[in-house]
């Protein structure tokens, strides 16, 4: 019996809480629970929202993936952090208080005669100058890392320069410092794989979503059209972007989406195939149901298991992507914080090795982690996993 | 001493996340000496396939647990907790098991020869060319015809009856002392069904086995067994010589599941009502592309040339067997089956001819004739609660003014199919097959439609709900004077609900009249047939 291949997701959860029919007085039939069988409360959340136990359980199995688990959590906090990286590693203080008020240099600009400077520019915190000015009539926060991703700092020695009291991972070789740059860096790599990930999702389950449901024609049509599209030159086409315009975040974006969609169309149309042909499908176009909403509302819903197990995966992909491209050059603008850049001064310093052991820890550690979150997410869709 | 002694078997699966483990069997105990067939009877979820694997030990251990009483004495040797290596020359050598889905028991990728020799070349070392010979014997004793030919076949390439048989052969190759058989026949047709009874009946004979039958189709017990065991809930509640039993039942169990055939017949319709829905010689044809250019080689002929007629507040039974196109029928008549055959014929509902009406103009009359499906777990959707799957029809219709409206009316038809209301909020997986069944009825009553295809609903169903399920038909179709057209292989239910019976084969419609006429007095041989199979389990040849 427990050879057969797994059945339906429902079916099986249908078949393991079965319940006994009951007429009561009024002849309507409730579900008497079988004794020693625990059915789950009718009122099962998560986040705000009900779940059914089929949720529940693959909650459950991820959370059993100790591993996967607590890479969730880690990633979650450093990518939290690395959000407020402005202020964290930067060249404005966090928070100036000069001659009894309070100044935030953080998040707005104030001219240096404010804190009884000369010149009525922009206060460069940097400046002894002025941080002696400030010291004197009050005191200054500074941010952990007191370097934002383009200062200069004044390390001793020729740049790159090695790890230091004031530069924990050194400079790069524009004597910038790497622990900055780092913290930016993960940042745009994280919110470019994300945003790639999101808008490649969603173009890829509506083709695979049509290509599916309808079949035929369309079906040969579109599969044919993905052919011919996969085997166009993604590099070359980036190389000659690079020439007609200055590639910044949304340009890499857009090109990158438009060869990355196709990833989740296969897996989406396989599960199109398969449940147009379900009964409850059927059911719904007897009930005079449109094509669209029985896509949203019934298919969708099912398809979407298999695309989750595919996301961490595709997020590790295209965060690889533009780490790529910034290696080779033709990413993200010259002086924008990027790990692959990072990667590539340490190719050409090898004399100054914190360059590349850094870019190379802190991507193995960032894509392990994902890729660790995504085993866990497959194995909590598993249809034949059961924790005990 | 017996041949299989089975002493206080319990099994139990163990809980997940803390939730208590399931007692599937309690404490069952039988016996069975050899030539003897029992039988295990009991509806679905009462234990009785567990008990079964348990014999060969083929549980999911250690999900699946014994408790240390539990003892299976085979010819005096203990098989619960035995080794592996002993187990493994019991299977297949001593005990043979059959199950119940030919085709996923069958390897697809392996050809029948090399299925049924591998038992052949483990147990008795047979050489190739002696494995090859024995091979066709037993082909030739499970009644498959063109053995010789068939030798290099695929599963795929057989009939469900046929791929029956090569698993008894597979059972029978090295003449074991008991065979198992896991609900044989409940996937197959009626006619196949009585042949390899008739056939199963035959092998114990000759070859001095004993069979241990595991069903829950009262009529293949009273026609196979000696001796029975009830069982439900885990437990046997009764045991006893077959006779006994059926005569005098002791335990109030026993008693309900004997009188819980579908029963009664429908109040005489009104000859003077309106024809609901006609069809004039309805086609189906699916073409077959071959070649390059993917040219119309030929046609498959689902429904060729069936012409009926439904009045309002009757119902029209069509049966035959799989593969006769009853389904295609019924889907074909409201236009559902548009994308995938070639239609001809006309279809007319209340006047209307809607054969050759664009899907868009249908929509409004879609509220009028609605279907329920066979399967209560995939037809409905898994992730959309009770209320919602129920509400989809006022939604698209535009039926109720107001939310309040909706949901008053949802729970008034949650309350007419013999539902709880207050369980509208629940997904489909937390109910019965039964409850399911009357959700699909209520998602199809609450358009107060004028006509129902009912496909197959009750076929996936224990025996007591369905009677259940028909009688609810029975009442709703009174009360709203509701056409159906009642799809069944089935002829016990048919015979239950249908004032009129169309017998389909191979596409076309062999027989029709009144159930009365049709079931007590057919005319058509392959009608008989059906009838001496369906009510005697007698396998006749056609």
């Amino acid at each position: 019996m427990n050879d057969l291949p797994p059945p339906d997701e429902a079916k099986a959860e249908a078949k393991a809480t079965t319940a006994v029919e009951r007429k009561d007085a009024a002849g309507i039939v409730t579900t008497a629970r079988i004794p020693g069988q625990v059915l789950p409360p009718a009122g099962d959340t998560f986040l705000g929202r009900r779940i059914t136990p089929l949720t529940r359980r693959r909650l459950d199995n991820f959370r059993a993936n100790r591993r996967g688990f607590w890479s969730l959590w880690v990633f979650l906090v450093l990518f939290v952090v690395s959000l407020f990286a402005e202020f964290i590693a930067n060249d404005r203080p966090l928070l100036v208080r000069y001659e009894g008020s309070f100044y935030i240099p953080v998040l707005h600009d104030y001219p240096e005669t404010a804190f009884g400077g000369f010149l009525p520019s922009r206060a460069d915190y940097r400046d002894p100058a002025i941080t002696q000015l400030i010291n004197e009539k009050g005191w200054i926060v500074w941010p952990l890392i007191p370097f934002s991703y383009r200062t200069i700092t004044d390390a001793p020695g020729p740049f790159p320069a090695a790890p230091s009291g004031t530069d924990w991972l050194g400079t790069d070789d524009q004597g910038r410092d790497v622990l900055a740059r780092l913290i930016y860096g993960f940042r745009i790599s994280v919110l470019f794989g994300l945003a790639l990930t999101l808008f490649s999702s969603l173009i890829g389950v509506a083709a695979g979503a049509v290509q599916g449901y309808f079949g035929g024609l369309v079906d040969l049509g579109f599969q044919r059209f993905i052919e011919i599209w996969e085997g166009l030159p993604v590099l070359y086409l980036l190389i000659i972007l690079a020439t007609i315009v200055e590639p910044n975040f949304w340009w890499l974006l857009g090109l990158m989406l438009l060869f990355s969609w196709t990833g989740l169309v296969a897996v989406v149309r396989a599960e199109f195939l398969r449940a147009r042909n379900f009964d409850y499908i059927r059911a719904a176009r007897a009930l005079g149901v449109s094509d669209g909403v029985i896509i949203f509302r019934h298919v969708l819903p099912n398809a979407t298991v298999a695309t989750l197990t595919f996301l961490p995966f595709i997020l590790n992909g295209s965060i690889t992507t533009l780490t790529s491209l910034d290696f080779l050059g033709f990413g993200l603008p010259p002086g924008s914080a990027s790990l692959g850049e990072l990667l590539a001064q340490g190719k050409t310093n090898l004399q100054a090795p914190w360059l590349g052991i850094t870019a190379f820890l802190v991507l193995a550690v960032m894509l392990s982690l994902l890729i660790f979150i995504g085993e866990a997410v497959r194995d909590a869709f598993d249809p034949r996993k059961v924790v005990r | 001493m017996s041949l299989l002694e089975v002493r206080d078997l319990s099994v139990t699966f163990g809980g997940w996340r803390g939730a208590p483990p399931v007692e599937a069997v309690k404490r069952a105990s039988f016996t069975l000496d050899r030539g003897e067939t029992l039988a295990l009877v009991g509806e679905s979820g009462s234990g009785k396939s567990v008990t079964a694997l348990s014999i060969l030990q083929l549980l999911p251990y250690p999900a699946a647990a014994h408790t240390p009483e539990s003892s299976i004495r085979f010819a005096g040797e203990e098989l619960v907790g035995a080794a592996p290596a002993r187990l493994r020359e019991m299977r297949g050598n001593r005990i043979a098991m059959v199950f119940q889905e030919p085709m996923t028991s069958l390897n697809p990728l392996h050809t029948l020869e090399k299925q049924v020799a591998e038992t052949l070349l483990i147990h008795k070392h047979m050489s190739a060319a002696a494995a090859r010979t024995r091979t066709l014997e037993l082909l030739h004793l499970v009644g498959l015809r063109d053995a010789e030919g068939r030798l290099g076949a695929y599963p795929h390439q057989l009939s469900g009856g046929q791929r029956q048989r090569v698993m008894i052969a597979m059972a029978i190759a090295n003449e074991p002392d008991i065979l198992i058989a896991d609900e044989p026949t409940t996937a197959l047709d009626v006619t196949i069904q009585a042949q390899i009874l008739q056939l199963m009946r035959d092998l114990k004979d000759r070859l001095g086995m004993a069979l241990l039958l595991i069903t829950h189709d009262l009529s293949i017990v009273r026609h196979m067994a000696g001796r029975v065991c009830v069982m439900t809930q885990g437990e046997i509640v009764e045991q006893g010589p077959t006779e006994a039993i059926f005569a005098q039942p002791q335990h109030a169990y026993t008693r309900r599941l004997l009188a819980a055939e579908p029963k009664g017949r429908v109040p005489p319709a009104d000859p003077t009502a309106p024809v609901l829905v006609e069809g004039d010689k309805i086609k189906v044809w699916f073409p077959i592309r071959r070649g390059l250019f993917r040219r119309i080689k030929g046609y498959v002929k689902a429904v060729d040339g069936v012409s009926l007629q439904v009045r309002a507040g009757a119902t029209l039974g069509v049966v035959g067997e799989s593969g006769s196109g009853k389904t295609t029928l019924g889907l074909a008549l409201l236009r559902l089956l548009d994308a995938q055959g070639e239609m001809g014929g006309g279809i007319r509902f209340a006047g209307h001819d809607i054969a050759h009406e664009r899907q868009r103009r249908l929509r409004p009359l879609r509220r009028q004739m609605q279907v329920v499906f066979q399967d209560p777990y995939s037809s409905l959707s898994p992730r959309l609660s009770i209320a919602q799957i129920v509400g989809e029809g006022l939604r698209v219709h535009s039926l109720t003014a107001s939310e309040a409206e909706r949901r008053r009316l949802i729970e008034e038809t949650l309350a007419e199919v013999g539902l709880d209301p207050a369980s509208a909020e629940r997904y489909p997986h937390e109910f019965s097959g039964g409850q399911r069944q009357r959700v699909a009825i209520a998602r199809a009553l609450v358009l107060k439609p004028r006509f129902l295809v009912l496909d197959e609903p009750t076929s996936a169903l224990d025996m007591s709900v369905q009677a259940q399920i028909v009688d609810l038909l029975r009442e709703l179709q009174a009360r709203y004077g509701l056409a159906y057209l009642f799809i069944s292989h089935d002829l016990k239910v048919v015979r239950a609900l249908s004032h009129e019976i169309l017998v389909m084969k191979d596409g076309e419609i062999v027989e029709a009249g009144s159930t009365e006429r049709v079931m007590t007095a057919p005319e058509h041989p392959y009608t008989r047939a059906l009838m001496a199979a369906a009510f005697e389990l007698a396998a006749v040849p056609t």
